[in-house]
């Protein structure tokens, strides 16, 4: 396949990742703007949205000031943001485009319906700002079927070859840094010294958490317990079961790579790094984890994350 | 205004219709209006979400825009077919003997068939093919032969487009859209398939690899990409062939031998069917500038290492000025009479041609020599006065750069609109591909269709649309 062909592939599953984790994250953060507050900052939750989804720099630089308005739509329809949601399937189509013939009828179907739904909310969204909460929930709704959409006709119509394993690789490195991502803004609220106490804003934190990722039905079937801090930092990094925990991502990473090994007959340094990585989270425990700290713990997996997908990029010549 | 009558193919306002026709007009008749309105918006909707898309330069709003499908098919009997093909083959025959010899032994010119000067001063003649062949003798592999018709047993060719013709995609898509649309109305006819077209095209680019001995040849299809109005044919084709499609990044040169970037490393490539002109092939030999091309990809194709389809140096051959020569070609290099029409061609750097088109500018077409996709083109009987006398000081200015034809009275076929059916002027593109074993056509083509009232210009990017070309087979005229 070409070098080019893979890039795209990559880059196209991970646009896609990327938009549905915004729709989810506004959606959790919305949910905590609902609660009641007492007096203190009230766009604090905006705060550590954009932080989430790596935004808070460029959009500080941007705005100046925080508020909702500005945040969801810079999170949203900003196409100065690169990481917008508009922007992310906006790219998702271009390298589809650029790659029509690795995709199946039905997957390029799956992002071309996506972009042109997305030209209709755009267009719509020009002459009512800001959005109401209804066209917002709208908006996000499209964006986690535009999501689904694309993963479900990919695992079902695609070739298991290259090009499937690239599209995979895209999904998973993406959701890893995602989940990692989240944890890493939240780590403070997830230690185990942060005692539960019944109905406090944590609580309502804590879920959100969960609703960022689509794991708040999951905590209760994989823990049967009310929703603990630490329980919450278990499920997303080491419970294999939870499809966008840590050691989940890795599993299907490890496996993607693996397969384009077994086709192409060539082991590299990105397989290498990859079993490394996923060896390590599945011998870890959660003791340890707090024990070395949650932070330093997840600010190292972020960076080795961003180092596999490089030495992707450097093993199949994309760069 | 030079209103002409003209011929309508299905024989709109006629009792009876031609019996060609017969059964579409019974159904234009049976169909209530409603049910064709939500024909026609199902079909855009199909082709919307397919995304077949073309582009229009120099229109940012439009980047992407749908070449409007009107659903009523065109038909052509098998016999008409069967005519038109043989006059397609002998044109295309004679097109590729030329260009083999004005490359190479240019008896054309020792003959005085052709003036020296239209030939060694055309811009699309390429100084770095002199001498050289063109693996397997093969020049043209693709040609999109324009043709129209003015009455029942007339067909004159437009255009012979030996470069990187288009439209070809939409000859397949149309056709499936059509089969999903109106599955009935097709039943009722036998209709030739062109589904094989793909296969057929995979077979002459397999056909004239430049190593035929050393397993099976690695073909690709190079585009200009995603920016290109023709894009979305590009990844169509390359689809349906099965081959890569690669852009100018996605290939190198080493020791005169042409390479694709894999994952797996580089991978020798033996074809390459380009969509890109000559110009922007390789930035060593034709324009510096261009990005789009390969660095040293003339060297290899010099050195006998990779095939390019269509040749370099075929624009020589689809010059309007050499157009008018072509029924010359025909006799010269074939000995036969040309089995279809040209158009009648003044070709006003001859002073008498000059003078003559200047006085009827108001009855003529007159066109660029290098011109193409409607640009640059005056008709007569349409334009203003000041459209004409901007066009007089262009030709005065630079009389060899232009021809002139008669308006012909193309052929019209019904057409579906909001307001009813009405008729709307046509042409028709089939596409001939060339092997070194001989020529083959699949039965039909892209038929055009201007979709503005009287108008006569085709062309996608000046509002042109597209029908579903039938080739029936004549048990349908018998009663």
């Amino acid at each position: 396949m070409l070098a080019r062909t893979a890039d795209n592939l990559f880059w196209l599953a991970r646009s896609m990742e990327r938009a549905d984790y915004i729709a989810r994250t506004i959606e959790a953060t919305l949910r905590l703007d609902y609660l009641p507050k007492s007096d203190g900052d009230q766009t604090m939750e905006w705060e550590s949205a954009l932080n989430a989804t790596g935004a808070y720099d460029s959009f500080m630089a941007a705005h100046g000031q925080l508020d909702e308005e500005n945040a969801v739509e810079f999170l949203t329809f900003d196409r100065s943001n690169p990481s917008s949601i508009c922007n992310c399937l906006e790219n998702a189509r271009a390298a589809g485009r650029a790659v029509r013939t690795a995709l199946t009828a039905e997957t390029w179907t799956a992002i071309n319906d996506a972009w042109l739904e997305l030209q209709r909310f755009e267009a719509s969204h020009r002459f009512a700002r800001p959005m109401d909460r209804l066209a917002l929930t709208r908006f996000l709704d499209y964006v986690k079927k535009a999501s689904l959409d694309f993963d479900g006709s990919c695992y079902r119509t695609m070739l298991r070859n290259d090009a499937y394993w690239f599209n995979r690789l895209g999904v998973f490195i993406e959701r890893a840094d995602n989940t990692a991502r989240l944890l890493d803004v939240k780590y403070h609220l997830l230690l185990p010294s942060t005692e539960p106490v019944g109905g406090s804003l944590d609580y309502f934190q804590w879920v959100a958490i969960l609703r960022a990722v689509s794991a708040a039905t999951a905590y209760h079937w994989v823990y049967r317990d009310r929703v603990k801090p630490w329980l919450i930092a278990d499920l997303l990094i080491l419970k294999r079961a939870m499809p966008r925990s840590l050691v989940s991502c890795y599993e299907s990473i490890d496996r993607a790579l693996d397969a384009l090994a077994r086709d192409d007959g060539r082991s590299g340094l990105a397989q290498r790094h990859a079993r490394a990585m996923h060896a390590k989270l599945e011998r870890s425990s959660m003791t340890q984890i707090f024990q070395g700290g949650l932070h330093e713990f997840i600010t190292f997996f972020i960076e080795d994350n961003a180092r596999l997908s490089n030495t992707i990029s450097e093993q199949y010549l994309f760069t | 205004m030079g209103q002409v009558a003209a011929f309508d193919e299905m024989g709109i306002g006629r009792d009876p219709v031609r019996k060609l026709y017969r059964k579409v007009a019974q159904w234009l008749e049976e169909t209530p209006p409603d049910l064709l309105a939500a024909r026609r918006a199902q079909a855009e909707y199909m082709f919307r979400r397919i995304g077949i898309t073309f582009g229009v330069y120099g229109d940012k709003d439009a980047a992407e825009r749908l070449i409007p499908f009107d659903i009523v098919p065109r038909l052509l009997s098998r016999a008409e077919w069967t005519a038109l093909a043989a006059g397609l083959t002998q044109r295309v025959r004679a097109l590729n003997l030329f260009l083999k010899d004005v490359y190479g032994a240019r008896n054309i010119l020792q003959a005085s068939v052709v003036p020296p000067e239209l030939i060694l001063r055309n811009p699309f003649y390429r100084p770095e093919m002199i001498g050289r062949s063109a693996p397997h003798d093969v020049w043209i592999h693709i040609a999109g032969v324009d043709v129209v018709r003015t009455d029942e047993g007339s067909f004159y060719v437009l255009e012979d487009n030996v470069r990187t013709p288009s439209g070809v995609s939409y000859m397949l898509e149309n056709r499936e859209v059509i089969m999903r649309l109106l599955p009935d109305l097709f039943a009722r006819h036998q209709v030739a398939p062109v589904d094989d077209y793909p296969d057929e095209l995979l077979a002459c680019l397999r056909s004239v690899a430049p190593r035929p001995d050393q397993g099976e040849a690695t073909i690709v299809l190079l585009t200009p990409g995603p920016h290109n109005s023709a894009y979305y044919e590009h990844s169509f084709l390359a689809d349906k062939l099965g081959v890569e499609l690669v852009e100018g990044r996605d290939l190198f040169v080493e020791d005169d031998k042409v390479f694709m970037r894999t994952t797996l490393g580089p991978r020798r490539v033996d074809v390459i069917y380009r969509r890109v002109d000559d110009d922007f092939l390789d930035p060593l030999v034709f324009n510096p500038a261009s990005v789009l091309g390969v660095p040293g990809l003339v060297g290899a194709y010099l050195a006998g290492n990779v095939t390019i389809a269509n040749a370099i140096g075929t624009g020589v051959a689809d010059d309007k000025a050499i157009y008018s020569y072509v029924p010359d070609l025909i006799r010269f290099y074939l000995a036969e009479e040309p089995l279809l029409n040209n158009v009648p061609t003044h070709r006003c750097r001859e002073p008498l041609s000059l003078k003559f088109v200047l006085e009827r500018l108001d009855e003529l077409v007159v066109k660029e020599v290098n011109g193409s996709g409607g640009y640059g083109m005056l008709v007569g009987p349409h334009a203003t006065q000041a459209q004409r006398e901007q066009f007089v000081a262009k030709i005065r200015a630079d009389p060899a750069n232009y021809i002139a034809q008669p308006t012909l009275a193309l052929s019209t076929c019904p057409a579906s609109f909001e307001s009813g059916v009405s008729p709307r002027h046509v042409d028709l593109r089939p596409f001939v591909l060339t092997r070194p074993d001989g020529v083959r056509i699949v039965p039909g083509g892209l038929t055009r269709v201007a979709l503005r009232e009287g108008s006569l210009v085709v062309n996608s990017s000046q509002g042109g649309g597209t029908k579903d070309t039938w080739i029936v087979d004549d048990a349908d005229l018998e009663d």
